[in-house]
């Protein structure tokens, strides 16, 4: 044997904002949603704000695993309802930083509303998608943001329907800050992702992620590097969002640009509850009552 | 990657600080996905002859790389199973390194 076998280490030094009993994680090798799980704790140690006023909220999906593997206060809700209910916190506990870290299908298709509504009324919320092109867990199937033209298990001639522009649609429905990377820009992924969580209102984040399992075997991209090599060669660093068009993602021609960056950075005056404090004088009649659970 | 071959050198040689680092890994956490091999830098890494509880072959040090790390942190950041980082340590040596460790 050539080689030296480095430094056998037992602890990462970012296992204490992991729940790092539960790795090895489930998830594929060559996925890179653990690497957003990465970037995301990163950021969250480097924003400043202490970590018990974080929470991380996910979805459905591959991508809704990561609020199992953050050690913040984090909730896996119901299919596409990771939006609604990270509002939620948001709105009654303004000092926490609510993080939506989700999947494209859990986000725009099943959460597609909850989506566009909060970007609209520029909600206090940070929005990590994690896009892999296709439903991931379930088998490959065709998702809305599936490159036209790629194979998936529902569209074994290839998919018809264009896909979702995701930094277009956020910008358009009025997000203050809109980022795209991909999981190979991870310092620049990191850094977007603290941008979000310092600036007020709605911040979205698209990651692209390999699929090996799933999107790339059906596609013949090969394996997770081969996937990220897609990327390493066809990424274009752009400053201002470009047009409708050239954000479009295309894996079947390969001469075209994927276009990643920070595309906004605008203040827009985040969302405030009509009488915020008006939750104060309830009078008493309607206050919730809580009921501990187990008890009759 | 090519090393990068030139007859200038930068002004700025004399005070720059190359740090080194000292590669650690947490063989059983390694899927093979090869990311922090194929995107190190300074190509540090190779996979190991030996496989993990899983059947992975971690990463090990490349051979003549064992001093070449520079703790960019790239293999760190990118590893979906957080099984690889680096750890600044005193160079070892006089090639590359021509400031002091403060």
């Amino acid at each position: 044997m050539t080689a030296t076998s480095a430094v056998i280490a037992r602890d990462h030094p970012n296992d204490p904002l992991l729940r790092s009993d539960r790795f090895p994680h489930i998830l594929c090798p060559g996925c890179g949603i653990g690497t957003v799980i990465h970037c995301y704790v990163e950021a969250m140690a480097a924003s400043g704000v202490p970590l018990d006023n974080h929470v991380c909220v996910s979805g459905i999906g591959c991508s809704g695993r990561a609020a199992g593997y953050v050690n913040v206060d984090s909730y896996h809700t119901a299919h596409g309802r990771a939006i609604p209910f990270a509002l939620g916190i948001a709105i009654h506990k303004p000092e926490l930083r609510v993080t939506v870290i989700s999947g494209d299908g859990d986000l725009t298709a099943i959460g597609g509303n909850h989506f566009i509504h909060a970007a609209r009324r520029n909600m206090n919320l940070t929005v990590v998608c994690i896009n892999n092109f296709n439903y991931g867990m379930t088998g490959g199937q065709a998702g809305p943001t599936s490159p036209r033209g790629s194979i998936t298990s529902t569209a074994p001639k290839g998919v018809h329907d264009r896909p979702f522009n995701l930094p277009d649609l956020a910008r358009a429905a009025g997000a203050s800050f809109v980022a795209r990377w991909t999981i190979l820009h991870v310092r620049q992924l990191r850094d977007a992702i603290l941008r979000g969580l310092q600036k007020p209102g709605f911040s979205f984040i698209e990651a692209l992620s390999p699929c090996p399992t799933n999107f790339g075997r059906a596609n013949d991209l090969g394996d997770g590097m081969a996937e990220m090599e897609v990327y390493r060669q066809r990424c274009r660093i752009v400053q201002e969002l470009p047009g409708f068009d050239e954000l479009d993602i295309d894996f079947v021609d390969e001469e075209r640009p994927i276009a990643v960056g920070n595309f906004v950075d605008i203040d827009r005056h985040p969302y405030q509850p009509v009488g915020a404090d008006a939750f104060d004088n309830v009078p008493n009649g309607t206050q919730r009552v809580h009921h501990p659970v187990g008890e009759e | 990657m090519a090393t990068i071959r030139t007859n200038r050198q930068p002004m700025d040689m004399e005070r720059a600080h190359i740090p080194q680092g000292e590669v650690h890994v947490i063989p059983e956490r390694c899927k093979e996905c090869g990311f922090c091999v194929g995107y190190c830098p300074e190509q540090v890494l190779a996979f190991s002859q030996e496989i993990n509880a899983k059947g992975y072959h971690y990463p090990v040090l490349a051979e003549h790389k064992e001093d070449a790390c520079v703790h960019c942190g790239f293999c760190n950041l990118i590893c979906p199973e957080l099984a690889i980082f680096t750890v600044e340590i005193a160079r070892q040596g006089g090639s590359g390194s021509a400031g002091s460790q403060e």
